[in-house]
């Protein structure tokens, strides 16, 4: 707590007072209060369950649960290849994204390396499905607070990146194009131009957003110093990706890990703000876009020749062991922990959501705000359901 | 793009603060010896996987206190928390070949890296954001009463994860503050995530799997079975000749000698098209299944029905594909509300 920032304290004391309030004052007549499962702000079916005192929230609850599909179960009786097509639907919003750390975990374990061009690729459409992902947040973000422009440019140009992720791979929410030791295809013709073009227009989106609502005084009234999480809370609640960089913390897997990605041959930069509140945390997906985009134009440049895929056995069989991989997901951190027999399917997977733990962090930061911050609080944390739910 | 000036100089952008440092195995080594010196001869086993990934068993007495342990040694940030069941499924795996004689299932308990001596065993990931290290934590849990201490402590964030494994497996959390259901209804029985709790969908219709791409064993017999139409030099195919043998007239008066050659592949392939047409309009239910067990029966006499799997075997790079389509079918389980989500 001693690199909190003075709105970071004033916040802190203020859900501390709200925690005393329930002690003292549980006589008091409250009301509770029910969101969801149904509210736009929640990318799904989440139902939180408020307390008030007033119009101050005294005690917040999500309630996960009706989207839940088992997914770790199912992975038990599937082949590694086919669980790729149940991954597929975790983050519905960046699906590509969630095929990568399972396959990459594969590969760990058969002690395969997918050629460079697959590398490649893999991070260009990992790079899209990020910017696919985060361009509907950057939209949506206005519609909690009732600015509606900003959601019709977001599907707008976000439309032009799912034209992309379907021009190469065939799919537009679920590309189900990675394999264990490639990629399933290489690269239409004219895509590289294509994309080159669509980067160019989505870096224009970022400015157009910054401009209609980063600057917007209700936007930044509604937003800044609302919800403040300060960094060792992130930490020990396990919020990663842009959640966890808004509150001070400068960690990205993409750059901090040693992975089979291509994130080291182009020059780009991590975003982190100091604040902590919602505001931050939007404005660091902001920049994230900006920066995926310049990723993906500097890796166009750098495909090497060369195959898409190595050489694996057609029936594929992964070898006894254990490996846990995680990557820098739209959401934040997405890892798998592959536990493999010598079969031809996984033994247990167990699947690490960002959104799970992002919103266990729910009830926290909940405490002590006023019933109109719940919606802008929960969007900013931004979750899908798929992500909660599994 | 102008972004507002005061947020660019506020925001800090460290890249080149913090310059990319990958640890070595030193640093593995370092923790080891470090929790080693915190918890003693509760660190049962480590494993080092060089510059890459770490993993340490300790006992189940001081699973709480590891995790207490290491987060004073700075690995401050919570990842996740679970458990996995050792024991091998008593049902088998659900895309085994139905025409293959299913072996006895190898029922002995086989614990992973850094061993272990009972069936669950839970597990936990922290990462040192400033060391750019993970480590795994593993911990047997007692068959008998599966109870450990709660990481709740600790890591206010344990506290979904342990409500998860509580309804996944039936572990208990001791001290943990509001052990409820996460995802289950409340009323829910059983424990979907251990090995003994059968998977329904699998049981009521075996799944297609890797066979799925193959000819049904029966269709694939009868194919064979099938006389052949007559044909002339030219490889016409002779209508009223092709009648009195088979009793009803060709399909394709236009098939060629060539086409219709007596090949044992091609007239299994034949079969594969007809037994994929046909199975969409079949309930895939008890019938199809009686149907393959009687095939099954008659499979060792008839060197034509053990093709399909040889087929498989030697099909090329391309085979991946019909495996695509397999999956896609199987999408059926998959909650349709998701696709509303997008």
């Amino acid at each position: 707590m001693t690199m909190m920032s003075d709105r970071q304290q004033l916040s802190y004391i203020a859900s501390q007072a709200a925690d005393a309030r329930l002690n003292v004052e549980l006589e008091t007549e409250g009301m509770t209060l029910n969101i969801g499962p149904q509210h736009p702000a929640t990318h799904g079916t989440l139902r939180i369950i408020a307390r008030l005192d007033g119009e101050q929230v005294i005690w917040a609850e999500p309630s996960a649960g009706y989207m839940h599909r088992g997914y770790e179960k199912l992975t038990e009786v599937r082949t590694f290849p086919q669980v790729t097509t149940l991954i597929n639907r975790i983050d519905w919003l960046g699906s590509f994204a969630n095929e990568v750390p399972f396959i990459l975990a594969a590969e760990k374990l058969m002690d395969i390396e997918a050629p460079p061009r697959a590398q490649v690729i893999r991070t260009i459409l990992f790079e899209l499905s990020r910017i696919a992902n985060v361009s509907l947040f950057l939209g949506d973000l206005g519609v909690q607070m009732g600015a509606v422009t900003p959601v019709f440019l977001a599907f707008r140009d976000r439309e032009y990146v799912l034209n992309l992720i379907e021009g190469a791979t065939g799919g537009r929410f679920h590309p189900n194009f990675d394999r264990i030791g490639g990629l399933k295809d290489d690269l239409p013709k004219g895509w590289i131009d294509e994309t080159k073009q669509v980067m160019k227009k989505l870096i224009g989106f970022c400015d157009e957003n910054e401009s209609l609502l980063f600057g917007n005084e209700i936007f930044q009234s509604r937003m800044r110093g609302i919800g403040v999480i300060p960094a060792e809370i992130a930490k020990e609640y396990g919020l990663s990706g842009a959640n966890l960089r808004a509150s001070g913390v400068d960690y990205d897997l993409r750059r901090d890990q040693d992975i089979a990605l291509s994130y080291d041959l182009c020059d780009w930069k991590v975003w982190t703000h100091p604040d902590g509140d919602s505001w931050a945390r939007c404005w660091v997906r902001l920049q994230e876009t900006r920066e995926s985009c310049k990723i993906v134009l500097q890796l166009l440049d750098q495909i090497p020749a060369g195959p898409v895929m190595t050489k694996v056995p057609r029936i594929i069989k992964v070898p006894e062991g254990e490996a846990y991989v995680s990557t820098e997901n739209p959401l934040g951190e997405m890892g798998y922990y592959v536990v493999s027999k010598g079969d031809l399917g996984p033994f247990r997977v167990k699947i690490r959501s960002a959104s799970f733990s992002n919103m266990s962090i729910a009830s926290w930061v909940l405490k002590g705000v006023y019933v109109p911050d719940i919606v802008t609080i929960l969007s900013s944390l931004y979750f899908i359901l798929g992500d909660i739910d599994r | 793009m102008a972004p507002l000036s005061d947020d660019t100089q506020s925001a800090v952008a460290t890249e080149d603060d913090a310059p990319l440092a990958l640890p070595g195995d030193g640093v593995r080594e370092a923790v080891v010896d470090d929790l080693r010196n915190r918890i003693g001869d509760a660190l049962i086993d480590s494993h080092i996987v060089p510059n890459d990934d770490l993993t340490v068993r300790v006992s189940t007495e001081s699973w709480a206190a590891t995790g207490a342990a290491l987060k004073a040694a700075g690995f401050t940030f919570f990842s996740w928390l679970s458990a996995i069941d050792w024991m091998p499924s008593p049902y088998g795996k659900g895309e085994d070949d139905p025409t293959v004689e299913k072996e006895p299932i190898d029922m002995t308990i086989k614990q992973g890296v850094c061993g272990g001596d009972t069936r669950f065993q839970v597990l936990a990931r922290l990462t040192d954001l400033n060391r750019h290290v993970g480590i795994t934590i593993k911990a047997d849990v007692d068959d008998d009463t599966p109870v450990v201490d709660s990481w709740t402590g600790s890591f206010a964030g344990a506290n979904w994860h342990e409500r998860e494994c509580h309804e996944m497996f039936g572990i208990g959390f001791n001290n943990h503050p509001d052990l409820r259901n996460m995802y289950l209804p409340t009323d829910f029985e059983g424990h979907p995530l251990r090995k003994d709790f059968p998977l329904l969908a699998r049981m009521v219709k075996p799944w297609p799997g890797i066979v799925d791409v193959e000819p049904m064993p029966e269709k694939a017999e009868e194919i064979a079975d099938e006389p052949l139409p007559v044909t002339d030099e030219a490889g016409r195919i002779d209508p009223v000749a092709t009648e009195e043998l088979t009793g009803e007239p060709p399909s394709d008066p236009d098939l060629t000698m060539a086409d219709a050659a007596a090949t044992g592949d091609e007239a299994t392939e034949v079969g594969a098209a007809d037994a994929g047409a046909d199975s969409e309009h079949s309930d895939a239910g008890s019938d199809d299944a009686d149907a393959a067990a009687d095939a099954d029966a008659d499979a060792d006499d008839t060197p034509e029905s053990s093709e399909p799997a040889a087929t498989h075997d030697d099909a090329p790079e391309s085979a991946a594909d019909p495996l695509d389509v397999a999956e896609g079918a199987s999408t059926a389980d998959a909650d349709p509300q998701e696709e509303a989500g997008s």
